[in-house]
């Protein structure tokens, strides 16, 4: 099997065993980028260089006997939204086409420290709005699955990248689904932290209160492993958690004997595609022939939180994204005075979607309508997190679709923001309460994927992981690979 | 007709932390142009805030200081405007969950005591500084941006619509100045634009309980400038009125050379700033036991201090009053006292000389070039006779440009008094003989004619003779 189609706890074994270097992994990878990424477009920007660099790094430790990280010589990516020293960082947006950032993000930080080895910068939805990456200002991404659907989004560049081995690993941002939506619809595992798990410092804000950033991995075991490193409290971010990192490989245990599941009825909408319904019901049956036990739960207000969640992301989004003003950094259009600067500056460089959510975020904010609107979301808010508070009250974990549908056809959905937004309705109620939530291959409707959504307590990553590992070693879904038209 | 005056001030004053509220950076002024700056304050993408501490517990200090009420649980706000030296197009503020409400102060105008009661307090970060390339803001083609005064703490400090007049704008002022500096949580500076106020002014009939329409003044930057633009801003607004028009509700910005106030924009043109809880910070709580702690280590704030230098030191209500309302001069009379310094000898120097020396100079008392030490020794020449008082004022010049102590001054020229009483009554006999027809007049009952004789001798001895032994004994040989 080629080098890139192994997982990182795999090829981290190989590596340490001296059966391969990890210049010889880089080079593995870089050459799969090559070949592919023309047809998959899942990279912003490559940096091969400094990636092998990294990678010989490694390999010299490793000659001197030191001992190396489970990530460390091992390719990866990052949504081209967190900030890398040095590195263009462009949110997929002209408006950032050419920023450098001079300071690299918490966890850029914290994989640089461990010699994870950084394939590229990926493709995302612009300022990470959007669920298809077609949102993107420079150009779609493909599903590795078929060439011809959307990879999902936000994060479909982080998502296609780990799924056509143009990266062992990836990481993601998630505000409404971006992780575990693309996760997917690419067959890969996709792991939203509870709020503040992960520090957002370098993370370019989309909306503050919901963005969270997560890994994209071929399996939950890498999964735990991304986890350990990413995770914890950072001084540089107020909302980051102050408690102690438990190990998440600690949870890679087969048996979930006794773990009570809640299925939301809520969440089987209407418009659900039936294979995907079939996929995880089945799958509940086979994790209650594991030893689970399985109720059926209401959360009432699960309609509302869609609608909520489209006032309070993009009444966010409208402030943080105030400061591309072609002032002091990124794209600028020079006019006569400066509000015409900044009048042309944004309407030059912003895509549709994002003047799209910047409007409705400001509508929502004006003086006359926020209590109507911004001031009534936060309510529904605090409703969602009480149905999730509920439902924890008896169970330990929920199941849920992860997208009432598999990857649907680049263009189908362009022109109708609803539709799209609609894909969201399974994961966005998660970031509006703050807990985790893993997307799991559980299945394939037509020969494209299908994710399973397994939500957690809040700091509940421990169960889900054991959840999603317990299945996943009772399955197979997340051996397949898509074949690129390979064949 | 006459008209009530209805007041309220915005005093926005900078916070002398050695960081900025949100990140690292100095605070330093005056350094080169974009040096105190980093990514956070800079406002670049992907960047977060987090609090400075020092910020809290200074505003906090404040606002027990200007009895305030300590909300336990406090937060920050996004206030959204576009500005090119705001970075991120929004000033991380406090809207309605300030850290303090509900004060008071007590001011005295003409004799009388008043309370102004204060609204709230809140915490801001500063906007940067705009560098227009020509000499106004029309005549310019270009404008560069300093980002260094971006995300210096600020407090703002708002009063009730309680002040009624330009007298009692100014007293609130100077009086929330003192409390800053005592506090030792602002430099106070108003000339570095580390102390601004806006104000609102209206006018309403006597007796009647509605507010007039208010017009909001900018841009006043001295003590003189809020007195000024508000007495012009009064008359302006009763000439409308009583032309049986309307004040219209605007911002208007203070012109200090023209002495006038102009319109910036009306309420149609105002901003909208689309106010949302800042999701990047946490809330403030604030742990009474710290609050208590803060209020219990407060230092002697200028009533106390005050009623302090009366009852101890004698001093009178108004002269007490003058020397605590700068902490800098009570510090100064303080330190004298120490020095053994007579507390009413004292304090009618630093009223006196001394306030004389700084106001022609243009600075303050902390640059001040005779040293509360220096002072005292002077006056303690005086005490033992060695100088006389108008000698004493002659050789306090000499210090402020020399910088030398008093007694070497005296020294060097000669200026020891005379009181050697037989020196002195060789020249006394001298200025008698030599001046009959003054004796005379004297012995007629001119007692003026004294003075006279008191003065020839003085000039002899070029000021120098014990003046109360030159009485005594001219009287004697008269």
């Amino acid at each position: 099997m080629e080098l890139f189609k192994h997982t990182a706890s795999q090829l981290h074994e190989k590596i340490i065993e001296k059966e391969i270097s990890a210049v010889e992994l880089t080079k593995a990878v870089l050459g799969r980028v090559d070949s592919v990424d023309k047809d998959v477009q899942a990279y912003i920007t490559r940096t091969s260089e400094t990636a092998l660099a990294q990678a010989q790094a490694v390999d010299s430790k490793i000659q001197r006997g030191e001992k190396v990280s489970v990530l460390a010589g091992i390719p990866g990516a990052l949504k081209d939204n967190i900030c890398t020293k040095g590195i263009k960082t462009t949110c997929a947006s002209k408006i950032l086409a050419t920023f450098v950032p001079p300071y690299d993000a918490t966890v850029a930080e914290k994989l640089a420290a461990e010699d994870a080895v950084i394939v590229g910068k990926a493709n995302m939805d612009e300022f990470a709005m959007g669920g298809s990456t077609e949102n993107s200002g420079f150009f779609p991404t493909h599903n590795p699955w078929n060439l011809e659907t959307v990879p999902g989004g936000s994060s479909g560049g982080s998502a296609a990248a780990v799924a056509a081995g143009e990266a062992i690993w990836a990481l993601g941002s998630d505000t409404g689904g971006s992780i575990r939506q693309p996760a997917a619809y690419c067959g890969v595992v996709g792991l939203k932290p509870t709020y503040g798990r992960v520090s957002r410092y370098g993370l370019v804000a989309y909306a503050s209160s919901l963005d969270q950033i997560g890994p994209i991995t071929r399996d939950v075991t890498d999964s735990a492993h991304v986890m350990n490193i990413i995770s914890g409290y950072d001084a540089k971010d107020s909302t980051s958690i102050n408690t102690g990192v438990p190990d998440y490989t600690k949870s890679l245990v087969n048996n979930i004997k006794g773990l009570k599941i809640g299925l939301p009825k809520e969440y089987f909408v209407a418009g659900m595609d039936t294979e995907v319904e079939r996929a995880i019901n089945k799958a509940i049956e086979q994790l209650v022939a594991l030893g689970a036990e399985y109720k059926e739960i209401s959360m009432p207000h699960t309609e509302y939180a869609l609608s909520a969640y489209y006032m309070i992301a993009p009444a966010e989004a409208s402030s943080n994204l105030a400061r591309y003003d072609g002032v002091s950094f990124g794209h600028r259009v020079e006019g006569n005075d400066i509000i015409d600067m900044y009048k042309k500056t944004r309407s030059e460089a912003f895509g549709a979607e994002v003047k799209r959510r910047i409007m409705l975020g400001t509508y929502a904010l004006s003086s006359g309508y926020y209590d109507a609107y911004y001031l009534k979301a936060l309510k529904v808010r605090t409703l969602v997190k009480q149905d999730f508070d509920k439902a924890f009250e008896q169970v330990d974990v929920l199941i849920t679709p992860t997208a009432p549908t598999t990857a649907f056809k680049l263009g189908e959905k362009t022109n109708d923001p609803l539709a799209m937004y609609l894909q969201d309705v399974c994961t966005i109620p998660v970031n509006l309460s703050g807990v985790p939530a893993i997307s799991i291959p559980c299945g394939f409707a037509a020969g494209m994927p299908i994710g399973m959504q397994i939500i957690g307590k809040p700091l509940g990553e421990e169960t889900i992981i054991r959840a999603a590992y317990t299945f996943e070693q009772n399955n197979d879904y997340h051996k397949g690979f898509a074949t690129l038209g390979e064949v | 007709m006459d008209y009530e005056i209805v007041i309220g001030l915005e005093i926005h004053t900078e916070l002398k932390t050695n960081s900025k509220i949100f990140c690292g950076c100095s605070t330093k002024f005056g350094s080169e142009q974009n040096t105190n700056v980093c990514p956070v304050c800079l406002g670049l993408p992907g960047v977060l805030p987090v609090i400075n501490e020092k910020v809290v517990e200074f505003a906090v200090k404040a606002g027990l200081a200007l009895n305030c009420e300590i909300l336990p649980f406090s937060k920050f706000d996004r206030k959204n405007y576009y500005y090119p030296d705001l970075p991120k197009n929004f000033q991380t503020s406090q809207y309605d969950l300030p850290i303090a409400v509900n004060g008071h102060l007590d001011i005295e105008v003409n004799g009388e005591t008043k309370r102004i009661n204060i609204t709230r307090i809140h915490m801001e970060e500063d906007a940067g500084k705009l560098v227009h390339s020509g000499a106004t803001i029309s005549s310019s083609d270009s404008a560069l941006v300093d980002y260094n005064r971006t995300g210096v703490p600020l407090l703002e400090i708002v009063s009730e619509p309680d002040i009624r007049s330009a007298e009692e704008a100014r007293a609130y002022l100077e009086k929330v100045k003192a409390i800053l500096e005592y506090l030792d949580v602002s430099d106070c500076k108003m000339e570095e634009g580390s102390l601004r106020c806006d104000a609102n002014i209206s006018l309403r009939p006597h007796g009647q309980a509605a507010l007039g329409t208010k017009a909001e003044i900018k841009n006043l930057n001295s003590f003189r400038s809020v007195q000024r633009g508000i007495e012009y801003e009064v008359i302006r607004q009763e000439d409308i009125l009583d032309e049986g028009g309307r004040v219209i509700q605007e911002t208007r910005t203070w012109d200090e050379n023209k002495g006038i106030t102009a319109s910036m924009r009306s309420k149609e043109q105002a901003h909208d700033y689309r106010y949302l809880p800042e999701p990047d910070l946490v809330p403030i709580v604030v742990d009474p036991a710290r609050v208590a702690e803060i209020r219990a280590n407060l230092p002697e704030l200028p009533d106390a201090r005050r009623q302090r230098l009366m009852n101890d030191h004698g001093l009178s209500e108004y002269d007490a009053g003058i020397i605590t309302s700068s902490k800098a001069v009570a510090d100064y009379f303080d330190q004298s006292v120490q020095n053994n310094g007579d507390a009413k000898v004292v304090a009618n120097w630093l009223m006196g000389e001394v306030s004389k020396h700084l106001n022609s100079e243009g600075i303050t008392i902390l640059d001040c070039p005779v040293s509360p030490k220096q002072l005292t020794e002077l006056l303690a020449l005086i005490e033992k006779g060695i100088i006389s008082n108008k000698i004493a004022k002659a050789v306090f010049e000499e210090m402020w440009t020399s910088r030398k102590d008093a007694e070497v001054i005296v020294k060097e020229k000669g200026l020891v008094q005379i009181s050697d009483s037989s020196e002195i009554v060789a020249i006394v006999e001298s200025v008698i003989a030599a001046n009959p027809q003054s004796v005379a007049d004297f012995k007629a009952g001119k007692d003026k004619a004294i003075g006279f004789l008191v003065g020839q001798i003085m000039k002899q001895t070029k000021g120098r003779a014990n003046p109360d032994m030159v009485n005594t004994l001219l009287r004697e040989r008269l």
